[in-house]
């Protein structure tokens, strides 16, 4: 039987799909805004008996994150902006020992204690591994509470089949705002899988001792280790790269924005196209891997496209190291909290259409 | 014939790249041997610090987890609520557990989380090369304290007696300290160790066992002087024995009449 | 069919309650909804607002910027509602507590004296349903006919005996803009 549409909070959804995973312990600090999540953990994973601590800081939360991921459970923790800053410590351990986990970002306002409103200020931090080391996560942008929900529920088994962190880069307008969901199948924890790269449990696993590291001392061995984790990068990007297309083949302008500024340039969009103007719009789904092989070929077609951020401008970077010089690339941001309304986002464009 | 000496199976049987006179090897081969005794070789589990015993994983012969510096008490709590048949040893020295790990270590104990942690303390850095540590003793010379560590002037603290510290919170069952200077403490160290590990198979509560331990190379002695140094300075501040002891199988306090 | 509501009023008149209470009608009616509270620097002066759209299509962008229909609880939710109603929109005021109407001669300006009804029904606090149901009257949007089941749902068990005046105050905020 289908599930029923459950009106929740963006940071609920996450929770409870998280839980529906078969999340088998979450760590975590209080920070806003994603304390409803933290809350929702500490009361469904308790009930069901399985893992939840209130961490003393996020660098400790996400330190129990690896030692939970080392024996091979699904383990997750949440922050928002600032905390996340202070868990890259422990993502670059996570993926210098290829351990997968699950990491949200209910991203707000900064730099530094910035303010509690919804930013997409932590992109570049995102994208680009965030801690120090040659690494990447793989990143999930959701649009809405369903998509918030989903893509956390699938986040898990991403992280599992490639053994590389998932970061879920959500802001807080999601996490804050309700809507309806429909939750994904809950999966008992105890019928996932073991690993074979897990510690615990050798004798039932038949295997040898594992070490669980990220240390090597030797410049041949570890430049190898990094090369076999790039081959693996390199297969994620073929395999993983997901995006959304709104009204794009037509199109002489495409906007380009993803989570909430994709919400946002859709409304612009129906504005536009209600004025006749031929306005698209391209949604990265995965921030990494980006798709930039797509928003070339669309460059080739001959489209502009108008980034819509709320940042002073990052995402834009890579839309511009995709299209290669091939077509305008603009920029559109707002930041220290504020959205852009569909209004501002659609004079922009008709500013830039000449309309 | 009856074997009385033996290689403990917990333990590889290779050389460490410890320091002649550290007591690192020693440290490591006492808790091989309450592994083996206790049959718990498959179900063992360390947790390494960033340190000179960063190279546990290279001889303790079972599963190994390597955290980031001073995080060992949060990874170790990641590992044994996911597994709490197994047993799990975290393993840390004086920089990584009362410097950069103080939060990790005093909240890990205060949740009286049900691993077990051995604490070595040798009043110095031994990896990055000899500088200050939390326990370092007032007029110790380090790279970093070179007139020696000076509370008052240059304002770098006092050592930190950690089984002390962590004897105040509730979550903390078995805080011993020993030394592994002489046969007796090493005897005496080992039987903490099982006392710990006992505990925490039966779910009591946080259990630690601090040990005094020799960095000849650091403190630029030779290994019999860094003994003697040891026993005159260390031991006197740090003082050996059950710190706290609520073990439910802790002897009653007597009774008062 | 979509349509944005934006609504203010101060902390303490169901402002969210309101917010979370259409959505889910809309929701058991079948559409589609988002709901966004705005809290911060507002919600410590007291001020409470809401960003509801219900639609039978996909919601675009989720805040309210440009609204169909404002609800007005409290006189100094007045400029914000000059500001946010769209050209032609629909403002519900609250007459009981705004004296001025909004400077929108543009606007269609609903009258509802809210707390005035709810004190007639016995209780100040239901003021935010007697809007639901001008809300919903006016705009056509809501049918408001599956309360009692949502209302079973939203409170606790200890509260099931106000559920019938609830849905009495929404009936007559229905009543007072026939």
């Amino acid at each position: 039987m289908a599930e029923e549409i459950r009106l929740m909070k963006g940071n609920e959804a996450i929770g409870e799909a998280a839980v529906r995973a078969g999340c088998r312990a979450y760590f975590g600090y209080p920070i806003t805004p994603q304390n409803e999540l933290t809350a929702y953990m500490a009361k469904h994973m308790l009930a069901k008996g399985r893992i939840f601590i209130q961490a003393e800081s996020e660098v400790a939360a996400i330190n129990m994150v690896y030692g939970a991921s080392s024996t091979g459970a699904r383990a997750m923790t949440s922050s928002s902006s600032p905390g996340v800053s202070l868990k890259q410590e422990g993502i670059s351990y996570l993926c210098g020992a290829d351990l997968p986990a699950v990491i949200v970002n209910v991203a707000r306002s900064g730099p530094g204690l910035g303010g509690i409103s919804p930013s997409q200020g932590d992109y570049f931090q995102a994208t680009r591994g965030g801690g120090h080391g040659d690494y990447y996560t793989i990143v999930l942008a959701p649009k809405g509470v369903q998509d918030a929900a989903d893509l956390t529920y699938e986040a898990f088994s991403i992280s599992e089949k490639w053994r590389v962190p998932v970061l879920v880069l959500a802001d807080g307008l999601i996490g804050q705002m309700m809507e309806g969901v429909v939750l994904p199948e809950p999966i008992d924890p105890a019928t996932l899988p073991r690993w074979q790269w897990a510690v615990g449990h050798s004798v039932e696993m038949g295997r040898p001792y594992n070490h669980v590291s990220s240390i090597n001392l030797v410049p041949d061995e570890l430049e190898a280790a990094n090369r076999k984790r790039f081959a693996r990068y390199g297969q994620i990007k073929k395999e993983l790269l997901r995006y959304e297309e709104i009204e794009v083949e037509d199109a002489d302008v495409v906007f380009v924005a993803y989570g909430t500024s994709a919400r946002v340039s859709h409304g612009a969009l129906e504005m536009a196209r209600a004025k006749g103007m031929k306005v698209g719009l391209f949604r990265p789904v995965t921030l990494w891997p980006f798709p930039y092989a797509r928003l070339l070929e669309l460059a080739e077609k001959g489209k502009r496209f108008l980034c819509v951020e709320m940042s002073m401008g990052q995402m834009v970077e890579d839309v511009r190291l995709a299209v290669n010089g091939k077509a305008p690339v603009y920029f559109y941001g707002r930041c220290g909290g504020n959205i852009p309304s569909q209004e501002e986002v659609f004079a922009e464009v008709a500013r830039l259409m000449g309309k | 014939m009856e074997l009385v000496y033996g290689h403990p199976k917990s333990l590889k049987p290779i050389q460490t790249k410890y320091c002649p006179g550290c007591g690192h090897g020693v440290i490591h081969r006492i808790i091989a041997e309450v592994v083996d005794e206790m049959g718990l070789q498959t179900k063992a589990i360390i947790t390494n610090p960033v340190g000179c015993s960063i190279w546990a994983d290279l001889y303790f012969d079972f599963d190994s987890v390597q955290p980031a510096h001073g995080r060992t008490p949060a990874a170790a709590t990641g590992v044994k609520r996911m597994l709490p048949d197994h047993l799990v040893i975290c393993y840390q020295g004086d920089g990584d557990l009362a410097a950069i790990g103080t939060a990790e270590i005093i909240h890990a104990a205060n949740r009286g989380e049900k691993f077990t942690t051995i604490f070595v303390n040798n009043a110095i850095y031994g990896m990055t090369g000899g500088q200050m540590a939390p326990t370092t003793l007032v007029g110790q010379h380090a790279t970093t304290a070179p007139e020696g560590r000076d509370p008052i002037v240059a304002g770098m603290g006092y050592p930190i007696r950690v089984c002390e510290l962590l004897s105040s919170l509730e979550g903390t069952r078995y805080l011993a300290r020993g030394s592994v200077n002489n046969m007796v403490n090493i005897r005496k160290t080992k039987n903490y160790i099982r006392k710990a590990f006992e505990a925490q198979m039966r779910g009591e509560g946080f259990t630690m066992v601090e040990i005094l331990s020799q960095c000849p190379t650091n403190w630029q002695m030779n290994p019999v002087e860094s003994v003697e140094w040891l026993e005159k300075n260390m031991i006197t501040f740090y003082p050996l024995g059950e710190i706290k002891n609520t073990l439910s199988t802790a002897p009653a306090p007597a009774q008062a009449h | 069919m979509t349509e944005k509501t934006f609504m203010a009023g101060f902390g303490g008149q169901g402002i969210i309650s309101l917010g979370q209470l259409w959505v889910y009608s809309a929701m058991k009616e079948g559409l589609k909804v988002t709901f966004f509270p705005f809290y911060g620097a507002e919600k410590r002066g007291g001020i409470a607002r809401a960003s509801v759209i219900v639609s039978d299509s996909e919601i675009k962008s989720p805040l309210v910027t440009s609204a169909d229909s404002v609800v007005v609880m409290n006189q100094d939710s007045v400029e914000i509602a000059e500001k946010v109603c769209k050209e032609g929109g629909t403002i519900f005021v609250n007459s009981s507590l705004v004296k001025t109407d909004p400077a929108r001669p543009d606007a269609k300006i609903v009258h509802v004296p809210c707390n005035d009804i709810a004190l007639k029904l016995g209780d100040v606090r239901i003021a935010n349903m007697v809007m639901m149901g001008a809300l919903g009257k006016v705009t056509g949007a809501l049918k408001l006919d599956k309360l009692e089941s949502i209302l079973k749902g939203f409170f606790p068990a200890s509260k099931h005996s106000l559920i019938s005046l609830n849905i009495a105050a929404v009936e007559e905020g229905k009543k007072a803009v026939s």
